[in-house]
């Protein structure tokens, strides 16, 4: 027999793939179905955040950390805020925690269900994203609520929250948990156990907890490893230290633990919000939602039709902003995809000097290459699935 | 009455680095709760082992690598390393100052997660890394010239694309703006404060 000249393909996956997540563009090296080299192109979703945050002032600077995880807004706002606060020294009112805590949980859901329904989606199953969007949809209708907006909220500001919520949303709120959990067993019912789900998943892209560590990986990425990692207990920001919940931690880091432990998280996630809501409910979590020093949150409308010093502090919070002590500072909350950090230098002026955006999504996409290397083609879309981007926060 | 000194863990650890590092830490500092190193450009690959391996830090997981550009500066930029020790629950920051001509040492032999986030800062500020596998452009475009976060490269940028409908292709023209740019500042003495405003230190008392 003669021999056979073989030779690799190179493919290109994306940018305009439907299960490339956004704008992905791979490039694909392949041995036959085989994967070789995978090589990302990222950036077609760069927009100059970090950029454009250096001339803002801090408030105007909210904004834009909405559309980084646009699946899930408000827990981007959170690290910012927590890092202006840390800087001022600011104390935000138990209510306002209490609220944060709750739509940081919100948000949790929502990208979780988003994420666990596509990557059903991308692996063939066609009814979850189906499902899972029509309560993502009840969930964002509680952004509106609160803030107007049913994605691009500007809700969590420094020094505690916009606006209070109605004591409708919060009694609704309530309700949305226990049909949640009820949502949550059909979900379940529907795909953990599903023989194609099952065949996809297991045992694709298996990462080990030291290499995770290394990769830079965080949040459900490194639990699937088995590392009993998360900030909301290892590092408690706002009133999460009086939360009582679990960590759901995997054992052998494939993506069909990354699945298991998004289920779970959501199950504890509404486990949260319903704590919050009694919280909310007791006399103690009554009060401001934003701290009342006046040269940071500015006054409410009603004061200022009364109080000439309010109508001060408005209009200069609004034109100047107000001066953040100069230094430097990391502040990182456990956003649903992983540590999402900001590092913020002040040079003690109105507008930070720098705003560096730490992404999870940016770190665990880096590692395709780590993840893919060996596995099939159709594997790819597996694990793109399972690593949970979002381009808004991988391209910034 | 004895006053017992309460001695926060951040600076014995700090201590404990700058001791077993010698000359490479040149400085170290707790601010606003963290921990910063300012370190040796050169001896970077032997601080970030050193964090990784010592016992007594186990900073084993990578968080980021990130650039800052002081112009009026010698060396005008920082390269920012975090680092996570999951065992201590402790952060540290390692900095550095170079420019745009000397290289700094990569640290992906040491963490591999840091590569993207190196060619990022290549990227956006222009610092070279050497020993990195793969130094290239990663979130600007294709072709991109400069570096967009340095704070001279402006904030509207140089270029701007559209699709051409006769060359059925995207076409680079330079910046046209309908309107000025308008940039406001509101900068002015706000009292209240307990720090110094920037320009007040030059006021005789």
């Amino acid at each position: 027999m003669s021999e056979v000249d073989v030779r690799n393909f190179t493919i290109n996956f994306g940018p305009v793939h439907p299960s490339a997540h956004g704008v992905l563009r791979l490039i694909l090296e392949l041995d036959g179905e085989l994967v070789e080299r995978v090589d990302p192109h990222v950036g077609l979703l760069h927009r100059g955040t970090e950029k454009l945050i250096e001339a803002k002032t801090y408030l105007q600077a909210v904004p834009y950390f909405d559309r980084l995880d646009y699946v899930a807004p408000m827990n981007q706002e959170h690290a910012f805020a927590l890092a202006v606060e840390r800087m001022l020294d600011i104390e935000v009112p138990r209510r306002g925690q209490l609220i944060r805590v709750l739509y940081a949980e919100i948000g949790r859901i929502l990208a979780h269900l988003m994420n666990v329904t596509t990557q059903a989606m991308d692996v063939g199953a066609l009814t979850p994203p189906v499902w899972g969007f029509e309560w993502r949809e009840k969930l964002m209708i509680f952004y509106e609520r609160a803030s107007g907006a049913r994605m691009h909220a500007a809700y969590f500001r420094p020094g505690g929250v916009h606006q209070d919520l109605p004591q409708a949303l919060i009694d609704d709120i309530d309700v949305f948990c226990d049909e949640f959990m009820d949502f949550l067993v059909d979900l379940d019912r529907l795909l953990t156990e599903n023989r194609i789900f099952k065949q996809r998943n297991v045992d694709i892209g298996v990462v080990t907890s030291e290499e995770a560590w290394g990769l830079g990986f965080s949040g459900t990425m490194v639990r699937s490893t088995g590392a009993a990692w998360d900030l909301r207990k290892a590092q408690p920001y706002d009133c999460y230290a009086e939360m009582d919940f679990d960590i759901p931690v995997g054992s052998n880091g494939d993506c069909y633990d990354r699945y298991l432990i998004r289920m779970e998280e959501m199950r504890q996630a509404a486990l949260i919000m319903k704590q919050c809501v009694v919280k909310l409910n007791a006399p103690d979590g009554k009060g401001p939602v934003a701290s009342t020093d006046g040269k940071v949150v500015p006054p409410k409308r009603g004061e200022m039709k009364q109080s000439m010093e309010a109508l001060i502090h408005h209009f200069k919070l609004y034109t100047e902003g107000y001066k953040v002590p100069a230094g430097e500072i990391y502040a990182a909350v456990e956003a649903p995809k992983g540590e999402f950090g900001v590092y913020l230098v002040s040079d003690g002026t109105n507008k930070p000097y720098r705003c560096h955006i730490r992404a999870p999504g940016f770190a665990h996409l880096s590692a395709m290459d780590h993840l893919c290397r060996g596995h099939m083609l159709a594997d790819v879309t597996a694990i793109l699935g399972s690593i949970d981007i979002v381009f808004g926060e991988v391209d910034r | 009455m004895d006053e017992t000194v309460v001695v926060d863990p951040l600076v014995t650890l700090g201590e404990h680095i700058a001791s077993s590092l010698g000359d490479a830490v040149l400085s170290f500092e707790v601010a606003f709760g963290d921990l910063t190193l300012n370190v040796q450009r050169d001896s970077i690959v032997n601080v970030a082992t050193f964090l990784r391996d010592d016992p007594k830090c186990r900073f084993i997981a990578f968080v980021d690598v990130c650039g800052a550009d002081y112009p009026a500066r010698e060396f005008r930029f920082d390269v920012v390393y975090h680092f996570l020790s999951p065992h201590l629950n402790q952060r540290v920051r390692v900095k550095l100052e170079t420019d745009e001509a000397a290289p700094v040492p990569s640290i992906c032999d040491v963490f591999p997660g840091a590569n993207w986030f190196e060619r990022e800062t290549y990227d956006l500020y222009g610092v070279m890394f050497s020993g990195h596998p793969d130094l290239r452009r990663i979130l600007t475009d294709y072709g991109f010239d400069g570096h967009p976060l340095r704070k001279d490269f402006p904030l509207t940028g140089f270029v701007e694309v559209r699709y051409d409908e006769e060359r059925k292709r995207v076409v680079y023209e330079p910046v046209k703006l309908t309107q000025e740019f308008r940039s406001f500042d509101y900068l002015s003495p706000w009292e209240g404060t307990d720090y110094v405003l920037p320009g007040d230190e030059k006021a005789k008392n």
